[in-house]
Order: structure tokens, then C-alpha cells, then sequence
């Protein structure tokens, strides 16, 4: 390999840290669905990279403060994916690490799914799919009815998109204009009970969202120079709403856990906790 | 009562709502599609800009809402009750009054008086589901004045208001400068025999029925509950142990609505007689008013009737 090629491939600082972050954020979830219990390792572990980019790279949140006016916004709106949330803010710096691993249980901030009073940096309560989808869109027109240039950015799950309510917030959305919000979809192609394909079939995805209104890029979630890319070129479109439908593995990370909808909601215990362990690195 | 000046609550939640409007920069409103019938379009045309319809869409509604007071704005979001709190009632209960979000949900064509439409339209549970999700305050307008006075005070309530209003004209009962605090009964009449107890559009049968009583030497006392979360039983309370028999009159299915509420409080309390008029757990029909109205027994003629029976117990 030629020098020039050697440099080429190295990683750029931005890539680097949120692969960093990501590595760091799939430890924490494991853990602390491991601690509770119970909760959603498949749908965390499959959308961790898009996090990481987000936090990382994207997100304008000064100190990682949410009472900051001008602070961008994110709101997950997949919220059983709370465990990867948790840990991304852990992994940031902005929480301690005990918000993830405390997760579900008594007496803590860190309940199962994101509620804005405990976490302010939740920024809306969610759980519930497709409504924190409308809030998004809610704050991203509160903020330009401001003139405030912060950004919105919102994470759905694909089985989300089955909700009626995402797909009125998606019409108003591009009806608006309203070209801050950036819609991210966690596409693992699985739903709690199986394939999406075998329950209620999303396909032709990217279509609908154009036929929407939607500017729409397609990619994979699990690349952090792909997302980084998508993720600019979403601040670039001042035409409209861009959503980024990100091709993910459910379980990405844990080898047994990939493509298998059994660990939707299923804790790992004994051999498979040591095999996700030493598979995310050990610190976990 | 001024019978000659029949307005709806709708109407005084529009008119309420562009004087506040005028007044609070941070006032936004939204409407799905409904807003010449909500009232809402009274301040559609003066503040275009604070005035959002999301089209006929009602979850989106109350989750832009939301999205939309947590960058600061004070959002009354309106259309028909039976698609607010039934509808879009779970969005209300996880994405606003979860969080706490400083919402006002506006309910217009409550009841059973949007009697044209039949049973589809006529909102009998709202106070139901509305008064078992936590955080939320429940306010009831019996005119015109009284909700465009409640449509001002819900702004000063930091977190989800829920607001019932009807499409029926009532007559002027309340002056426009009253003095209401949210969570105290409103004592319309004072009385020791009977303690008549109504929100929202009967409380103008129960105010007539009072001529019919009045005939037969019955001093009845009248109380308005404009606000039905949190329920004032202190004056409750006060009322029925002074007059020791207790009717309530509301245009609610009598589970889940005003009746019960007050049941609950009289609960374990001697000596107390309670009656109920409401919709007994069954659909409303098409009808003209006077059909309807009677059919569901909300007429003055069955208030005084009930009112004398229970007496006579």
C-alpha cells in the first residue's frame, strides 16, 4: 500500500470518535439491559452507530446542556431503544455512566423509555412510536417560527413507520417546508414479532417518503463516514424535510444477537453475557 | 339569565382565544381542519402565523403541540372532543401530560347537542378519560363569558389543560368580568333545600328548571363546576351537608363524568341523598335538539321533576 493510500484510509478525528463513541455506547446498553433485566438489545445495538455520528459529529448541544435555546434537538423517537440512548450521553460525557446502567430501575431517572422530566435531554417523552416523530416536528417549526438556526433531528424505528401518526407528521412536514428537522430510520428490517417484510411490509420505503415530500438518502447505518456524509448533505437541503433511511442489522455487534428478532426483548445471560462482552471489547 | 343573547362556548373560546392572542406573543394555535366550527378561525385571519392547521390529523395535532411548547411557545390546540380526547387522548396522555407540556387541548361539540350528527360526534367520555390521566387540569365553560374567561386563565396553568366546549348557543348566565379561580365551584345560586350541581351546557336547564322549583317553595342551590380537575369538595362537601340532597346534571355518560366524581366525594358522608341525570352509558342519536335533549332527559321539566323526587324521599 502506497503512502497516499495508507492516508487515505486512516481514519479522519471526526470518524475516529464516534467510532469511539459507538464502541463505548454498544457497552453500555449491553450492560445495562443486562442490570435491569429486561429491555431492547436488538434495536439499540442496530442503531448505536447512528447515535455515535449524531452526538459526535452532529449535534450542536453546548456541554451537553438542554436548557440551551439554541441547542439542536434530538429526540428519539424509537424510544425502547432508551439502553443506547442513555449510553451515548454516558459515552459523551453527558451523564454519568451510572444513567445507563441504572436503567429500569426504582428510584432513578433511567426509566425503560425516555421521560423528558428525569432526562431533560430526552427532550420529549417517548415510547410510545410515532409521537415523539410530531414532536420533533413540533420544535423544528417552533424554532424557525423563532429564527432560532438550531436543528432537529429525530430517530425512528422501522416498524414505527407502520404508525399512522408518522406518516401525518411526514405530510405536514414537507407541506411546511420545514427543512430543519432531519427524520433518521433505523431500517434493521425487523420488528418485535419478525421480519417487517412478514408483518406489514414497508417497501418501496424510499418512495414514500419522496412521494411525501421528502428528500431521501438511502445508506448504511452502520458506516460512520456514510452517515457523517448523509448527515451534511441533510443540513445542506433547504428545500424541504430530509429523512436518512439507514440500512442497519438488528444486534449489530453481538454476533448471535444480528438479524435475529428473538433479541428484540431478550436479555443476554451466562456463556452468550461473556460472548457479547468479549465481542464489544471487555469494559463492559 | 339574558335569554336573548344565545352564544356558544366555541364561540367564546375563539373570541378568549384572540384576546389573548393580542396580548401573549408566545400564544400559538392549531386546528385540524375544524376551524370554523371550533372557533379557532377567529384568529386564523389576525395571526397567520400563529396559526397552524395540520390538516385532518388529529394525533399530529397534539404531538406538533407538544414539539411546539418545548421551544417555548404556549400552544390551543382545537377540533372536535370526540377526536381530541378519543382520538388523539393517548398522544395527550404520554406525549403531553406524561411530560408535563404546557398544551391546552380544546374539546368543542361535547355532549350529546351536536344532535345533528349523531352518535359518531357526540363526545360522552371525554371527561372520563380526561380525568384519569395525572397532570391534567379539566375546565367546563357554561357560556359564552365563562369561556372566554377560562380560555385566559388556562394560559397562567404551567402544563396540560384540557377545555370542553359546545357547539349549542346557551343563554348569557355569567357576567364577562367574573371573578373565577380555577378548582372553586362557582355558586350560581344559594339555597338550603337541594344542591343542584351541572357543568357546561345544562347548567342553563338547571338555571330555568329553577323557576318550576321556585313554585313549589323549593330553595335550591346551583352549583357551576367549571373546573372539573381538580374538583373543589370542599364546596362540594359544604353544600350537601347543608342541604342534605344532591343532584347532579351533566350532558356525560354518568360513568367516568361529574356524577361520579361527586358520588366519590359524598362517599362515606351520612344522611345524604344523590340523584343523577346524564347519558346512562349509551350512544347519542341524530335528532332535533328538542328530540335529543329529551330523549337523553336534559330538559328543565325532568330537572325539576327528579329535583322534587328527591326531595320527597
Amino acid at each position: 500500500m502506497t503512502l497516499a493510500a495508507i492516508i487515505d484510509a486512516a481514519p479522519t478525528p471526526a470518524v475516529a470518535a464516534a467510532t469511539a463513541i459507538a464502541a463505548r455506547t454498544r457497552q453500555l446498553a449491553i450492560a445495562g439491559i443486562y442490570r435491569a433485566g429486561s429491555g431492547h438489545p436488538g434495536g439499540a445495538m442496530s442503531c448505536a452507530d447512528i447515535l455515535a455520528a449524531l452526538y459526535a459529529c452532529e449535534l450542536n448541544i453546548p456541554g451537553g446542556n438542554a436548557d440551551d435555546p439554541r441547542r439542536d434537538r434530538f429526540v428519539l423517537s424509537k424510544g425502547h431503544a432508551a439502553p443506547a440512548l442513555y449510553a451515548v450521553w454516558a459515552a459523551m460525557g453527558y451523564v454519568a455512566d451510572d444513567v445507563p446502567l441504572a436503567l429500569r430501575k426504582m428510584n432513578t431517572t433511567s426509566q425503560g423509555h425516555p421521560h423528558v422530566l428525569d432526562l431533560p435531554l430526552s427532550e420529549t417523552s417517548t415510547g410510545s412510536l410515532g409521537q415523539g416523530f410530531s414532536a420533533a416536528l413540533g420544535m423544528a417549526m417552533g424554532l424557525r417560527l423563532q429564527a432560532i438556526p438550531a436543528r432537529v433531528y429525530t430517530l425512528l424505528g422501522d416498524g414505527e413507520c407502520q404508525e399512522g401518526e408518522v406518516w401525518e407528521a411526514a405530510m405536514s412536514a414537507a407541506h411546511h417546508k420545514v427543512s430543519n428537522l432531519c427524520a433518521l430510520v433505523d431500517y434493521n428490517k425487523l420488528q418485535s414479532d419478525d421480519r417487517n417484510a412478514n408483518i406489514m411490509g414497508l417497501e418501496p420505503f424510499a418512495t414514500k417518503w419522496r412521494a411525501f415530500g421528502w428528500h431521501a438518502v438511502e445508506l448504511d447505518g452502520h458506516d460512520i463516514p456514510s452517515l457523517l456524509a448523509a448527515l451534511a448533505e441533510a443540513a445542506a437541503h433547504a428545500a424541504g424535510p430530509t429523512v436518512l433511511i439507514c440500512h442497519t442489522i438488528k444486534g449489530k455487534g453481538v454476533s448471535y444477537m444480528e438479524n435475529n428478532f428473538a433479541w428484540h426483548g431478550n436479555v443476554p445471560q451466562g456463556e452468550l453475557l461473556e460472548k457479547a462482552k468479549a465481542e464489544l471489547g471487555g469494559r463492559v | 339569565m339574558k335569554l336573548d343573547k344565545l352564544r356558544a362556548t366555541r364561540q367564546g373560546y375563539g373570541d378568549g382565544l384572540a384576546e389573548l392572542m393580542r396580548e401573549k406573543s408566545d400564544v400559538i394555535a392549531l386546528d385540524a381542519d375544524l376551524a370554523m366550527a371550533t372557533g379557532s378561525s377567529a384568529v386564523k385571519k389576525e395571526f397567520p402565523d400563529r396559526f397552524v392547521d395540520v390538516g385532518i390529523a388529529e394525533q399530529n395535532l397534539v404531538g406538533m403541540a407538544v414539539g411546539l411548547s418545548l421551544t417555548g411557545y404556549v400552544p390551543y390546540a382545537s377540533t372536535f372532543a370526540v377526536f381530541m380526547a378519543g382520538r388523539a387522548g393517548e398522544i395527550i396522555r404520554n406525549a403531553a401530560a406524561y411530560s408535563k407540556a404546557n398544551v391546552k387541548f380544546v374539546g368543542s361539540h361535547s355532549g350529546i347537542t351536536p344532535v345533528g350528527d349523531g352518535g359518531t360526534h357526540q363526545c360522552i367520555e371525554d371527561f372520563g378519560s380526561m380525568r384519569a390521566i395525572p397532570n391534567m387540569t379539566i375546565l367546563s365553560p357554561c357560556d359564552y363569558n365563562q369561556a372566554k374567561v377560562l380560555v385566559k386563565k388556562a394560559y397562567d396553568i404551567k402544563g396540560p389543560v384540557y377545555i370542553r366546549t359546545s357547539r349549542e348557543g346557551v343563554p348569557e348566565i355569567t357576567d364577562e368580568n367574573q371573578d373565577i379561580t380555577i378548582g372553586k365551584a362557582q355558586i350560581l345560586k344559594d339555597g338550603e333545600d337541594i344542591c343542584i350541581i351541572s357543568t357546561g351546557f345544562p347548567v342553563s336547564l338547571v338555571l330555568e328548571a329553577l323557576e318550576e322549583l321556585e313554585k313549589d317553595n323549593i330553595n335550591a342551590a346551583v352549583l357551576n363546576i367549571h373546573t372539573i380537575k381538580p374538583l373543589d369538595k370542599e364546596t362540594i362537601l359544604e353544600y350537601a351537608d347543608k342541604c342534605k340532597k344532591v343532584l347532579v346534571v351533566e350532558e356525560h355518560n354518568v360513568l367516568g363524568g361529574l356524577s361520579e366524581a361527586v358520588a366519590a366525594v359524598l362517599v362515606g358522608k351520612d344522611g345524604i341523598s344523590f340523584d343523577r341525570i346524564g347519558i346512562e352509558d349509551r350512544f347519542g342519536q341524530s335528532g332535533s335538539k328538542a328530540e335529543v335533549l329529551n330523549e337523553y332527559g336534559l330538559t328543565s321539566e325532568n330537572i325539576a321533576k327528579r329535583a322534587r323526587n328527591l326531595l320527597a324521599k
